[in-house]
């Protein structure tokens, strides 16, 4: 029973379906250009929680406490997850993971700028909950009403779980602040570090983003990155003056006729080096991310040899 | 360096006694039983279920979505079949 529609017709259904605010799901008829974006957006977000698990991961070791260290490992693992539930969901589009995690590797695919700044102290640890993981979340909750279904529900999934790194950010951040003078320095040093580049987690500006017109016509985003980063700000600012930390930027204020906050300009140039690879980490992040995939390869070999013998032996018996 | 791909199997998850299993994503895995392991990590690190099934991706037969119109439309003419078809006397209370 072939369907008989032509791609003019195929391309009204779609149309239809995403005006309509429905979900396309992975068998549907897709346009080229549409299925691409997704790879290259979902992709690039799975490698994100992917690499990101590494600025954090590089505290689990020296975690002040055995409550913070346990907290800060289920963290990370959550970072794993949400890559996992992310590569699930570029695979629907046919893209096979193996070969996403190729073109990370080759430099082909990338990931978010910001998991190439270090963690210098511990204090970089709340800094990362509170302002990195409130920014990824102030980006995810719209794109849990995104028209690919597979993502919206990875989406969905990832939402529920971030809460919690948030909040323990900010409680992290709180008892330093309330702590010695060394340690209400450490946190206020920690925010000044990761302030601006949280701000660029957004992407560059509205008049120089590329894609955002027509991602918002497919109603893969709902927002543009401007909107989203002053949302992030006017939430932001408040949560400051409660921990007792300011906000690195002299003209940050709020504004009575706009109802948001004023703030400064991002460092553009800054951005566009960390992204064509001179940030501070980017060597570093991927060289350990390649080293662990080869130094697992045994492991993965090893099960797949279990898995054949006993397969074999299963169909013998 | 290419490694041979491991299957994909379908999750499903029983979220508590009572409830039929719901399907929450996929994962690749070498065999069943590393399949079922790494669903417990990947879906149920907060207490999301009590049980969970892994369906290799490839023995799942699906209706296709170009055939959605006339596959479905023997359902579409037929609202006799829902209770709202019937004119009931108004004196009936209860039914
Ligand atoms: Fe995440
Ligand atoms: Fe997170």
């Amino acid at each position: 029973m072939a369907a008989s529609l032509s791609t003019e017709g195929l391309q009204q259904e779609f149309d239809r379906l995403v005006a309509d605010d429905q979900r396309i799901e992975p068998r549907d008829w897709m346009p080229d250009d549409y299925r691409k974006t997704l790879v290259r957006q979902i992709a690039q977000h799975a490698h994100s929680e992917i690499i990101g698990m590494q600025p954090e991961g590089n505290w689990i070791t020296r975690a002040p406490s055995l409550r913070r260290k346990a907290i800060l490992m289920a963290k990370v693992q959550d970072e794993a997850g949400h890559g996992l539930y992310l590569y699930c969901a570029a695979e629907t589009l046919g893209v096979d993971r193996g070969e996403l995690i190729d073109l990370l590797h080759s430099g082909r695919q990338k990931y978010s700028s910001i998991f190439n700044y270090p963690t210098l102290t511990w204090a970089d640890v709340g800094a990362i909950g509170w302002l990195v993981d409130g920014a990824a979340i102030t980006n995810q909750i719209p794109l849990c009403r995104c028209s690919y279904g597979p993502y919206a529900r990875a989406m969905v999934r990832v939402c529920k779980e971030e809460s919690f790194h948030q909040r323990q950010g900010y409680e992290l951040l709180y008892a330093l602040t309330h702590g010695t003078d060394a340690q209400r320095a450490m946190a206020q040093d920690a925010v000044n570090r990761w302030w601006w580049p949280s701000l660029m987690m957004f992407g560059p500006p509205d008049t120089e983003s590329t894609h955002t017109a027509q991602s918002m016509a497919w109603r893969i985003k709902r927002f543009s990155n401007d909107e989203l980063r002053q949302r992030f700000v006017d939430m932001t600012v408040p949560q400051a003056e409660v921990l007792g930390v300011t906000l690195p930027d002299p003209v940050l204020r709020w504004n009575e006729d706009r109802r948001h906050y004023d703030f400064g300009e991002c460092d553009w140039d800054e951005l566009r080096r960390v992204v064509s690879g001179e940030g501070p980490c980017n060597r570093q992040r991927m060289e350990h991310h390649i080293a662990a995939h080869d130094e697992g390869a045994w492991v993965r070999e090893a099960a797949a040899a279990y898995a054949a013998k006993h397969a074999a032996v299963d169909a013998a018996a | 360096m290419t490694e041979a791909r491991e299957p994909l199997w379908e999750v499903f998850v029983r979220s508590k006694r009572g409830l039929s299993h719901n399907h929450v994503g996929s994962l690749h895995a070498p065999d069943a039983e590393m399949a079922l392991r790494n669903a417990r990590d990947v879906f149920t690190r907060r207490m999301e279920g009590v049980s969970i099934w892994v369906v290799p991706s490839a023995a799942i037969t699906a209706s296709s979505p170009e055939e959605r119109d006339p596959f479905f439309e023997p359902a579409a003419d037929k609202v006799y079949r829902h209770p709202t078809f019937y004119d009931i006397p108004k004196e009936v209370k209860q039914l």
